[in-house]
């Protein structure tokens, strides 16, 4: 057997692809649910902490500026890895599913309150003031005035950020969530051969290369032009 | 005089250590127009940003149409309505379009439904001229446009007293002259004004007061004629002496 055959017996075994790509479908679901879970949740509560900062209340934003700080810093697999082992010496059981979905959303929070935040204080204070004139309130004006102004600025590096955190739910395989990579591990144990992570691959494709070009429209349709 | 409708107080500012207005007083009466000029840094955009409460001052009162804009009670957003406001750069909301930007606090603060709101806001494009215009977004209109619908925006309010904080200084010189003719028509329908401004050929022509300050204070006031050709201060000749070289 020469090199190349050992190759495509070792990475493209159709007879355990055959095997197992069913696997790997199912933990293509898995890993869709838990990337869209991710992004609602931390997208959502990224914006609430960047609304909440720009109430200006002090003692508020330093405590943001240190969860946002921390969460940035920490390695996401690291935080996973805590939740999951850390949390049930306090009687909270989260399975990884949830350990993970609440980690990403953590980072993604962090990360995407800084942006919001940038957004929303590159907006000129005349903005502010005009309406503020007109007797809109603080939250009619950050609402209607300020806010879309700054989520068109905020969109492409927000698109960017939100794409590399969903990648990260690959980090679930370790502690367990049967998403594509722990589907394909599982399989490669069981088959003794590494073609289920062809497959697997093939499958984080599949799902991220749309999510990519749409990232990329995005930013062209998005871009300044006023 | 009868009762002025605007009524500001020994007024006295700092920003930082900076003393900005050091104890100003103005009067405005009711179908008045009132210039101040003075050099930049003599504390006047101060004076008329405190006329809205865009800037609090620390001690004073300003009361406008019979509120106290610095009672900790009176509703500052219901109070704004009665007084326009036009700024030196617009700031035109830029992601609507121009009956947008009029209609908006006529719907979300005035509560008029989205039917009433735009009639209104067409007929206030229409008071400066844009009507044509007002599918339009900011970044689609000429400076001098920009600035009528930012007036138009100002006036579908219905206020009692409009503020113009420099409103021709960011424009090109052949778009001022649409602005000012707005303006003018404003005055002639009686609406109230205070304009802090250097366009001296509408002073005389339409003023009735000019109000000169200097160094956070108001060093004198008088008749446009009176300001520009007598003027009884040192400060003040120098002044005018100084812009009319230009």
């Amino acid at each position: 057997m020469g090199n190349w055959d050992r190759f495509i017996e070792t990475f493209f075994n159709a007879k355990v692809m055959a095997r197992y790509w069913p696997d790997i479908v199912d933990g293509l679901w898995v890993t869709i649910g838990l990337a869209a879970s991710v992004v609602v949740t931390g997208l959502v509560a990224g914006l609430a902490l960047a609304l909440l900062r720009s109430l200006g209340w002090r003692v508020v934003n330093w405590g943001i500026v240190l969860v946002v700080d921390l969460f940035r810093a920490l390695p996401p697999l690291v935080i996973i890895v805590l939740i999951y082992f850390g949390l049930p010496s306090l009687d909270i059981v989260p399975s990884g599913f949830v350990s993970t979905w609440v980690s990403l959303s953590l980072v993604l929070m962090a990360f995407s309150e800084e942006i919001f935040w940038a957004g929303l204080t590159a907006v000129a204070k005349g903005q502010w003031e005009a309406a503020r004139s007109t007797g809109l309130g603080f939250g009619q004006t950050l609402l209607w005035v300020v806010l879309p102004q700054a989520l068109r600025i905020t969109i492409p590096p927000l698109t960017n950020r939100t794409i590399a955190i969903t990648k990260g739910t690959a980090l679930g395989s370790v502690v367990a969530v049967t998403e594509i990579l722990g589907q394909a591990s599982s399989a490669v144990s069981n088959s003794y051969n590494p073609s289920p992570l062809t497959l697997g691959a093939a499958a984080y494709l599949v799902l991220f290369i749309p999510v990519v070009a749409f990232g990329r429209w995005v930013e062209t349709r998005f871009a300044w032009r006023r | 005089m009868a009762e002025p409708i605007v009524r500001a107080t020994a007024l006295h500012k700092h920003f930082g250590a900076l003393h900005v207005l050091k104890g100003v007083d103005l009067q405005v009466a009711e179908r008045e127009l009132v210039f101040i000029i003075g050099p930049s840094g003599s504390g006047k955009s101060t004076l008329l940003r405190c006329l809205n409460r865009l800037e609090t001052p620390e001690s004073g009162s300003v009361v406008v149409d019979g509120i106290d804009l610095l009672d900790r009670r009176t509703d500052l957003n219901h109070a704004r309505q009665r007084i326009g406001m036009v700024f030196q750069s617009f700031n035109l909301y830029p992601h609507m379009t121009a009956l947008g930007n009029v209609t908006l606090a006529l719907r979300k603060m005035a509560g008029k439904s989205r039917a009433a709101a735009d009639a209104a806001g067409m007929a206030a494009l229409e008071r400066v001229g844009l009507a044509d215009r007002a599918g339009h977004r900011p970044g689609q209109l000429s400076g001098g446009q920009q600035q009528r619908v930012a007036i138009a925006r100002a006036i579908a309010l219905e206020p009692r007293v409009m503020l113009f904080d420099e409103p021709t200084s960011a424009l090109d010189p052949e778009l001022v002259g649409s602005v000012l003719a707005v303006m003018r028509a404003l005055r002639e329908s009686g609406m109230t004004m205070v304009v802090v401004s250097h366009e001296m050929g509408f002073a005389r022509a339409a003023a009735d007061r000019v109000v000169f300050m200097d160094d956070g204070m108001i060093v004198e006031q008088g008749r446009p004629a009176e300001i520009f050709e007598t003027p009884s201060q040192a400060r003040t000749q120098a002044f005018i002496s100084q812009i009319q070289r230009h």
